[in-house]
Formats: C-alpha cells, sequence, structure tokens
C-alpha cells in the first residue's frame, strides 16, 4: 500500500510568539480574508477569535517527556489527540493553524509530527511562524528563554508593530534577531499585515523545498516606506553570500551569549559511511542543546543531493534529486542551538570530508 | 504484492461488503446486527443480507464508541454523548456544558456509563460524579469486580471509586503518556497503551511493574482473549500476543509472535469463545489466526486502504470489518 503523498497531507501551521506581540490579529487576519480556504484553529485561549470560525478547538498546550531519559523529546500530546479528531473531519478543512501560548517552546510542537505515526501520516508541518513586538522583544529576549526559542526556531518572523519603534530601534530588534536566526525570512509589519503566502504555505519542513541554506537577508514586506528603501540600500552592497560563522554583512554583527549558528561547508565530498554515525551520535549527545539544524549533503560516488532537517535529536533525511552537472557539489550543513560545542561539531564534521 | 498466503484457507466468498460512504472508525455487534461508526455525524446498521440504514448521531465527528451488546455508546467533537440501538434509533444520553470534545467512553457494571473530556472524567451510575485527572485522560475502563474506575493519564493512571468521592483515587505511575487502558478479565493486571511504542503494566496486587516493548509503533488496538489467557495486540507487522497466564502474567516471559505479513497489524479482535484471534493489517489483509499452532484463514485479501474497526459478534458466528476508505463488510462464518 502506498504512503499518502505530501501533497495529500493537510497542512499546519504552528503560530507562536509573545503575549501582545500581535498573533491573534495575525491569525483573525488569515481567518477573515477573503481566500477562499478553511482553517481549522487550534488555540489555547478560546475567547480572543473575533471571527466566528466553525473549527475552533481548545488545546491544553500539554507537553510530556517520551520514556527515554531524555529531556528534549517532548511531545505535544493533546496535539496527537486533537489532530486525530480534526481529520476525522478532514474533507471540511484546508489546513490547520495551531496557536501556541506566549509561554511555548516549538520544539514540543515540531516534534510531534515526527515522533506520531499517526499524526505523520495524515498531516505535515508546513513552517513555524513567530510574532515578535518591535517595541518589547529586546525586553523579551533578557528575562524569558522561550522567546529566543521562539526567534531561533522560526521559519518566519514578524516584527509587527513597526510604527511604535524608531528606524534605529527596528534596526536593533533586526539585528537582535538575526544573530539569534541567520536563516529565517523576516518581515516588518504593522498591525500584523502580511500577504497569506508570507505566512502560510511555506513548506518550510519539506525535504524537497531545502534547495539552498543561505542566510535570509530583511525582506521588508512590501510595507517600505522611504527609510526603508535606504536600508536596503545598505544591504545591496553585501549582496555574497554571508561568511560561515557571521551573519549577514550591513547588519549589526550581534551574537547571543547562548545561541548561536554554526554553518559547515565543504567543497569536498562527504563520506557517507562516517557522515551518518557522526550525526547520528552528535545529535543523541547534544540533542537538548541543537534546537534546528538542515543541510544539503555531496557524498563520494553518491550522483545525488542528499538532504535532510532535524529538531534536537530527530533527523529525517533523504535523496532530493540528481546534482545537476552546472552545479557545485558543495556540502553545507547549519545548526541553530544553545551554548553549541563549536569546535567539536567542526572537527567532526571535517572528519566526515572523504 | 506477495503471494505467502497462496493456498491457505479462505472465507472470502462467504462475504457481505459494500460501501459504508466514510471512513469506518470502528464497529460493534448488537446480535446479529453490526453498527459500523463512521469517522463523521453517522453510524450504518447492517446485516449479512439487505441494505444497511444509515443513522446520523453526531452533529460532527465521532471519537470513541464502545458496546455491551445492547446499544452503541459513542462521544463527539460536539459535546454529546449519544446511545444508539439495533432498531437504528439514536438519543443524547449526556452533553458536555462546555461543549467540549467528548475523547473517551465506556461502559460498566448496571449500566453505569463514564466519559471524558479533556482532564475530567465523569461516571453516571445512579448519581453523576465528576473525577479531575491530572492530565488529559488519555482513556477508561472499568474494573471488571466492584464499581472501580481506571482513567489514564500522562505518567501514569488513576483508580478511581466513583461512589466514594472521599477516598483518594490509587495512581499508578510510569513516566509518559498514557493513551489507552485495559483490565485483564480477572482483574488482576492493568494494562496501559503508551505514545511511545510500548506497552506498560501493572499487578494490582502488589503493583509491580511490567514493560511490554518491542513494537514498531504505537499500540492501537488490543483486546483479551476468551479465557484471559492472551492479550493480542496491534503495532508491528505481526501478530503479538502477551501470555497473561498464572501469577506473573507476561513477567520474565516473551511474547508469541503469529502471522508474519507486509504491513503491520492495525486491528485486532479476539474471538468470543475462543482461542482464535482476527488481524487487520495496513493494506487491508484480514486473517483469522488461531493461537495453538498459529493457523491461518483468510478472511479479506488485502486491498487499498487499511483495517480501522475489526469485530466479532457476541456469538462468534459473524465478523466485521471496515477500512479508512469506507469499504465495510460482514462475514458469514457460521
Amino acid at each position: 500500500m502506498s504512503e499518502p503523498l505530501s501533497a495529500d497531507k493537510v497542512p499546519v501551521t504552528v503560530l507562536t510568539g509573545y503575549l501582545g506581540a500581535g498573533k491573534t490579529t495575525l491569525l483573525n487576519r488569515i481567518l477573515s480574508e477573503p481566500h477562499g480556504k478553511r482553517y481549522a484553529v487550534i488555540v489555547n485561549e478560546f475567547g480572543e477569535i473575533g471571527i466566528d470560525n466553525d473549527l475552533v478547538v481548545g488545546a491544553d498546550e500539554e507537553v510530556f517527556e517520551m520514556n527515554n531519559g531524555c529531556i528534549c523529546c517532548t511531545v505535544r500530546g493533546d496535539l496527537v489527540r486533537i489532530l486525530d479528531g480534526l481529520m476525522r473531519r478532514k474533507g471540511k478543512f484546508d489546513a490547520i493553524i495551531v496557536e501556541t501560548t506566549g509561554l511555548a517552546d516549538p520544539a514540543p510542537v515540531a516534534q510531534t509530527f515526527f515522533v506520531d505515526e499517526n499524526v505523520g501520516r495524515k498531516t505535515r508541518l508546513d513552517a513555524v511562524v513567530t510574532v515578535a513586538d518591535a517595541k518589547w522583544l529586546t525586553e523579551r529576549l533578557k528575562d524569558a528563554p522561550e522567546a529566543k526559542n521562539q526567534i531561533a526556531f522560526a521559519d518566519v518572523i514578524l516584527i509587527n508593530k513597526t510604527d511604535l519603534v524608531s528606524p534605529d530601534e527596528l534596526r536593533e530588534v533586526e539585528a537582535r534577531i538575526r544573530g539569534l536566526n541567520p536563516y529565517a525570512k523576516v518581515h516588518r509589519t504593522e498591525r500584523a499585515q502580511i500577504p497569506l503566502e508570507a505566512v502560510i504555505g511555506r513548506n518550510a519542513f519539506d525535504l524537497d523545498r531545502i534547495l539552498a541554506i543561505e542566510p535570509e537577508f530583511l525582506d521588508d514586506g512590501g510595507d517600505g516606506d522611504g527609510h526603508d528603501h535606504a536600508h536596503h540600500h545598505d544591504h545591496a552592497h553585501d549582496h555574497d553570500h554571508a561568511h560561515d560563522h557571521a551573519p549577514a554583512r550591513g547588519l549589526k554583527h550581534y551574537h547571543d551569549e547562548e545561541m548561536q549558528s554554526i554553518s559547515l561547508d565543504s567543497e569536498q565530498p562527504l563520506d557517507a559511511d562516517k557522515f551518518f554515525p557522526w550525526v547520528q551520535e552528535l545529535v543523541q549527545k547534544e540533542g537538548p542543546s541543537i534546537l534546528r539544524c538542515k543541510g544539503i549533503l555531496s557524498f563520494k560516488g553518491d550522483d545525488e543531493r542528499f538532504v535532510f532537517q532535524g529538531v534536537h535529536m530527530i533527523l529525517d533525511g533523504g535523496h532530493q534529486r540528481a546534482w545537476r552537472p552546472d552545479e557545485k557539489r558543495t556540502s553545507r550543513i547549519v545548526f541553530i542551538g544553545r551554548n553549541l560545542p563549536e569546535e567539536t561539531i567542526v572537527k567532526g564534521f571535517e572528519s566526515c570530508i572523504a | 504484492m506477495s503471494d505467502i498466503r497462496g493456498g491457505i484457507v479462505s472465507v472470502v466468498e462467504r462475504t457481505h461488503a459494500f460501501d459504508a460512504g466514510g471512513p469506518v472508525v470502528a464497529v460493534h455487534f448488537l446480535g446479529h446486527s453490526a453498527v459500523f461508526v463512521l469517522g463523521e455525524e453517522a453510524m450504518l446498521l447492517a446485516e449479512m443480507n439487505g441494505a444497511p440504514r444509515r443513522v446520523d448521531v453526531h452533529d460532527g465527528a465521532i471519537l470513541a464508541s464502545v458496546s455491551d451488546g445492547e446499544r452503541v455508546i459513542s462521544g463527539g467533537d460536539d459535546g454529546k454523548i449519544a446511545e444508539t440501538d439495533a432498531k437504528g434509533e439514536s438519543r443524547s444520553l449526556a452533553s458536555d456544558p462546555k461543549h467540549r470534545w467528548i475523547d473517551h467512553v465506556a461502559l460498566g457494571p448496571d449500566g453505569a456509563l463514564a466519559w471524558s473530556a479533556g482532564k475530567q472524567a465523569f461516571v453516571r451510575g445512579k448519581e453523576l460524579r465528576e473525577f479531575a485527572a491530572p492530565s488529559t485522560v488519555g482513556g477508561l475502563a472499568f474494573l471488571p469486580k466492584g464499581f472501580r474506575l481506571a482513567v489514564a493519564h500522562y505518567n501514569g493512571a488513576s483508580l478511581w471509586f466513583p461512589n466514594a468521592p472521599q477516598a483518594a483515587p490509587e495512581t499508578l505511575e510510569w513516566k509518559g503518556s498514557h493513551l489507552g487502558v485495559t483490565l485483564s478479565p480477572d482483574g488482576r493486571f492493568l494494562v496501559t497503551t503508551m505514545q511511545e511504542p510500548m506497552l506498560h503494566g501493572w499487578r494490582l496486587a502488589d503493583r509491580k511493574h511490567m514493560r511490554m516493548s518491542g513494537y514498531a509503533v504505537r499500540v492501537t488496538s488490543l483486546g483479551w482473549t476468551a479465557g484471559g489467557d492472551w492479550l493480542a495486540t496491534s503495532g508491528a507487522p505481526q501478530l503479538i500476543l502477551w501470555p497473561f497466564q498464572g501469577k506473573d502474567g507476561p513477567m520474565g516471559r516473551e511474547p508469541l509472535l503469529l502471522a508474519p505479513a507486509d504491513h503491520r497489524v492495525e486491528m485486532v479482535a479476539c474471538h468470543p469463545r475462543q482461542e482464535i484471534v482476527a488481524a487487520g493489517y495496513g493494506d487491508g489483509l484480514v486473517l483469522l489466526v488461531r493461537i495453538s499452532d498459529g493457523a491461518e484463514i483468510l478472511a479479506k485479501r488485502p486491498g487499498d486502504a487499511r483495517i480501522t474497526a475489526l469485530a466479532w459478534s457476541a456469538d462468534g458466528m459473524l465478523l466485521a470489518w471496515g477500512t479508512e476508505g469506507g469499504e465495510a463488510a460482514i462475514v458469514d462464518l457460521a
């Protein structure tokens, strides 16, 4: 019996962000736009949705640890149950949105999709979208580790309420965000105004979509004012690839004391027999520290690109397509995490080069 | 598709099959009428002859169902607990005041009814009693003796005396998410299915732990054989049976592995009288497996959709199966 195609699985968007950042505003926007799509929404605080949406389910946001002694192996148990129940009404909605509370750690939500076979069969994680408050994020990052996780984990970040900060303050916030996550697509928004396709239908966890792992440059989301254009002009000068261990030039270099991203490249192909044991052992050992990882790999004797992604200890990968004759077979991996043992990782990766 | 089963005895020709009109999530027998529970809204009543009748039961998804052979009790995302009988009539027995999803239902002695919504478990016997579990209820089961309800939740299961609200429930602890709970027919053992691919259990007399692992995926279907000697389970590309004879049950013993196949066992149903288990697989195959020697009878050929419902009539003469693709049937084994 064939497995359902990814196209048949219902996409799930996870909406996260600190209290008051504008998650609910974004959610209400998504639900009220005349796009003709029906969404099932899983929320924690019932009263907040202003729209009369048919399929709204309350969740308990219960996270439990798997019984293997690993503290990062956490799953949203309530989501497993709710997704199973929602999928009984499969024909009634096109996609699911999971809104998490302000203090939520996105990792357990993401891991749920990899860990439960039933959930993984019927749904697919589309993207983690984080809404950040331009005015308060810097404060939050000081006192809330969850806020850091939400930024570091995201595929799409909305810097919201840009009307409440000065251009300099905005630049600070962006730089701070880049220091935590060089790879997410960042948008500046007011009142969570953003085109739907920037947040829905991202395919961020689709292995097939891992085409390149390049740090993303700031996109002003089409809301640009005069000062935004000037800012972009700065970027243009630095529009080549970011150096390995530094975020994109043109922005202030911001390294967070504990959260980092490590990007490793090799122009030489890797030895598959060395790489797989190495990366498995690495995520087993450093699982709790590694939030997310992504890779595009070229193995010696293999004409196909191998792509993979991971959340904490869970890795998911496969052959994607043949390398094109004109394509440089560069292998690249990125890790985003807390207090990563950088030297160990670099040395380990280098030992996998064929 | 491999032909490892070429040449076995088949009862496929005794099948009365039909289109259920939607994915089948459960099936129960009321006498010789099979009640196929659909994922949404309705149930289908069918007999060996004639066309099935559709009964509308819930305004939404049907999340749980159970039967005592006289009626089918179901819980839905409409917050209702409904009762459907062999005549095809359905009525609401209770509803959650907050319209929460009714995740689980169970039937107990003297028609007592139990259900859960979120962290709350309810029992309605002579009176309505409520129990607040430490976390979302994963499953409910009445103990075979007395008036006691086992409630599965995170990190264990609680044993609750609804009629003694002052008595604190006993908690059996084991880390992890416990999703389903069942008691051995003699009441000596309590077994839970977990989010991880394993079962956990306790011998109630001394609370000794039992771990039953080795599964490929989490166990979603299990059942006791007629005498209570075996616990049949899904979750692997073979039928896995844990031995429960003797005072130690499965402790220190290996499970019996029967009927290997290309796909995983998804549903199991034990014959009401004989040591035979019906196993429904991920590719739609259904086999009847005799425990003593592993002999198999083909009840349904593999098709397109996985088996999601499987049940025997109380007299063991009829078998019903349903699939995720909406196929349903009754097989006459008299």
